[in-house]
């Protein structure tokens, strides 16, 4: 037992040790995001002081890009299932080892999308009143509650399975199949409920017809599991470009035509939306109005929305095309998805909803320069997080760093290329 | 000392600098919490004897800030009573002064403004909210071809805003009016965006009520000086009504449009209105939320 304990103590000291080595690019790329982060944490700390009286939000529009990033970032979070179920329910070779880099995306976006709840918080000071047991967690009334609850528990799972199967990894031991198997499927359904949730906390709430729709839920999946995989794409390019881990194009490949398949019913469901919203013209679809093509001389969306859906449509032509099995191209259409979906579920998602208010009334909403500078602060600690993550992971699975050559410092170890 | 060693510790001293630094803003945090604040309990949960301490502090606090020793009470529901507010569209002429009262009963934020009654300037024959004009600045009302429709809580039956609380922050008493515990809310804006009639606030920032101009006549789930970061709203003031007083909004009115009484006595005048009247209208009757806020006409 001890043993145990000091040997799992000695692996953690060296994943830790390992992300501090690194050549000039890492440490560049490293310092580069944390002078980010700080700038992030220097705007939260005036936020926390001032109130939220910093950012750009108002009783009209009460939230704003915080929210916005969270429900994107809950969607790629959940979009690691989409490498998950082919490997352990198809059986699919290419992309089995890659699968740790999919849940290692997951988990970095459960920890963004936790750091972004927190900041739109009025009262962080009180967050244990969140807390069963010793708070009052309003559960089940609560969608919020219902989210507090899958989205830890989903980072939980993630943080379980991956940890346990590069520990095995770097105890050149065969991982046994009941302590993580049923996680990988518990894990596939708990990612579907993440993002089902967090539709569903929109969705819930009568008095905003733009959210009160039955179309949100399936729309939130769709997009997530084109963001998801575009985003793991390009990870993986990343890292094939970056460090000495060798990644098939077939792997690329087969994440290609889950990207795909995923924009089509993306933009069909988005046309069914609008359908909907303009066909019938009823009072209902002011908000729809108002970020399609402005409201009362309101046009602070309308640039943006159309930017989204000609992101998407690029890439969905460019995805059905043979042309994106050339990787360029794949890259093109991933970035211009990602851009797309980010745009289009966070501020077309969640700022209309607001607009107009209950009453009637009309107000823009734009994120202040502090606002912003918290949401790249975050951002940046994702990215971070996510390069620290791949920094243990890599030479983990590559064999370089294992229980064989605990005590060596060999430099060699801990290079990148 | 190698080159090596060296630079590590130079750049471990320049992130903790750059750390500091970075956090250096809430040297200015104040009086944003404390411990007795921190650790306070659930309104539900909190005995006499706590309550009779949290009263304590909150009078303490107003004291030090304002410079005012306030009362403060915890005023329970009464037995038998369910409050219903009518209002008289017929009448009212869109003055504001319901507005006014209810900032100065209420000890509302004069900066930035908070206000818990919004009162819309609508064209005659519709009552669609989205045709209303909020920002109105008539030199003289009411004008012809309007009608004004004044807008607050609506103490729904079905609360959405209560449902959707992730931490029981808000809930709806015995006596029909939902109240918000303004130490126990975690200031996450779920239940303004739950709100079909846009009738709760936050505080962005500081509520700032000047000195003279505080009403030390307060209530725990009432007018008492909410903090930053959490949520407010009407709540028929329950200083005034628990004890049998009117609320300020309809003592206010110069026209007589407010009615407000316990719907569960036979002979209140609420009680007369809602027999008699041939038409009155809860505000989005489609939403479900079945408010006790009536708005009639008449003849």
């Amino acid at each position: 037992m001890i043993s145990f304990i000091r040997n799992y103590i000695i692996f953690l000291l060296r994943c830790a040790r390992i992300a501090f080595i690194g050549d000039w690019r890492y440490y560049a790329w490293m310092g580069a995001l944390t002078i980010i982060c700080l700038l992030g944490l220097n705007a939260y700390a005036k936020q926390l002081v001032h109130g939220l009286i910093t950012t750009g939000m108002s009783d009209e529009v009460s939230w704003g890009v915080y929210i916005a990033n969270f429900t994107f970032l809950v969607g790629v979070a959940a979009a690691a299932v989409m490498m998950v179920i082919p490997v352990y329910i198809y059986g699919n070779e290419e992309l089995h080892d890659l699968v740790i880099f999919g849940e290692l995306l997951a988990v970095a976006a459960i920890i963004m999308c936790l750091a972004f709840v927190t900041v739109d918080l009025g009262r962080p000071d009180r967050f244990w009143h969140l807390i069963p047991g010793i708070g009052q967690m309003n559960f089940p009334q609560s969608m919020l509650s219902w989210d507090v609850l899958v989205l830890n528990g989903y980072l939980l799972l993630n943080v379980h399975i991956c940890g346990y199967l590069l520990y095995c990894r770097y105890q050149n031991k065969k991982p046994t199949k009941w302590f993580y198997i049923p996680f990988v499927f518990l894990a596939i359904a708990w990612a579907v409920s993440i993002h089902t949730v967090t539709a569903f906390l929109y969705v819930g709430l009568g008095g905003r017809p733009f959210w009160n729709a039955s179309i949100v839920g399936p729309r939130f999946l769709a997009s997530a599991f084109t963001a998801g995989p575009a985003i793991i794409i390009i990870a993986l390019q990343i890292i094939r470009n970056f460090t000495t881990y060798r990644i098939k194009d077939k792997a690329l490949l087969t994440l290609r035509s889950i990207v795909q398949v995923s924009m089509i019913i993306n933009v069909f469901l988005l046309a069914c939306e609008v359908f909907k919203e303009f066909y019938s013209g009823t009072a209902h679809s002011a908000s729809a109005k108002y970020l399609f093509f402005g409201l009362h001389g309101h046009y602070a969306l309308v640039p943006w929305i159309w930017t989204a859906i000609t992101f998407n449509l690029i890439a969905m032509v460019i995805l059905s095309l043979p042309l994106s099995r050339g990787l360029r191209w794949l890259d093109v259409a991933c970035v211009l998805s990602i851009i797309g979906i980010w745009i289009e579920k966070g501020m077309g998602l969640v700022i209309p909803g607001f607009i107009p208010t209950p009453l009637g009334a009309v107000v823009d909403y734009r994120p202040s320069f502090n606002e912003t500078l918290v949401c790249l602060g975050i951002w940046a600690f994702g990215f971070l997080c996510y390069t620290v993550f791949l920094r243990m992971s890599v030479p983990i699975l590559q064999g370089r760093l294992s229980k064989t050559n605990e005590g060596q410092i060999e430099s060699e170890m801990y290079k990148l290329t | 000392m190698s080159r090596r060693s060296f630079l590590r510790g130079c750049a471990a001293f320049g992130g903790v600098t750059a750390l500091a630094a970075s956090l250096a803003p809430l040297r200015e945090l104040g009086d944003y919490t404390n411990t007795e604040q921190f650790l306070q309990k659930y309104y539900k949960e909190l005995t006499p004897s706590d309550m009779t301490k949290v009263i304590t502090r909150i009078e303490g606090e107003v004291e030090r800030q304002y410079g005012i020793r306030p009362h403060v009470r915890d005023l329970k529901p009464m037995d038998g009573v369910e409050f219903v507010y009518a209002l008289n569209l017929t009448r009212c002429i869109g003055c504001r002064k319901c507005v006014h009262a209810c900032v100065k009963e209420n000890n509302q934020s004069r900066s930035p403004e908070i206000q818990y009654i919004r009162v819309l300037k609508m064209p005659h024959g519709s009552m669609d909210v989205e045709k209303g004009n909020h920002n109105y600045d008539s030199k003289q009302v009411p004008e012809k071809g309007f009608f004004y429709m004044p807008i607050q809580c609506q103490q729904c039956k079905n609360p959405p805003c209560v449902k959707v609380c992730p931490v029981n922050a808000t809930w709806q008493e015995k006596d029909g009016i939902t109240v918000i515990d303004y130490d126990w809310c975690i200031g996450c804006r779920y239940c303004e965006a739950a709100c079909p009639y846009w009738a709760r606030r936050f505080n962005f920032t500081k509520p700032q009520i000047p000195k003279d101009k505080i009403n030390p006549d307060m209530s725990y789930l009432g007018n008492r000086p909410r903090k930053q970061g959490v949520m407010e709203k009407c709540h028929f003031c329950i200083q005034r009504t628990r004890v049998g007083k009117y609320p300020a909004c309809l003592e206010a009115c110069p026209v007589g449009a407010r009615k407000f009484g316990n719907i569960l006595d036979p002979n209140s005048e609420v009680s007369y209105i809602l027999r008699e009247k041939r038409v009155f209208i809860q505000l989005k009757e489609e939403m479900g939320t079945s408010p006790r806020f009536f708005y009639y006409f008449d003849k």
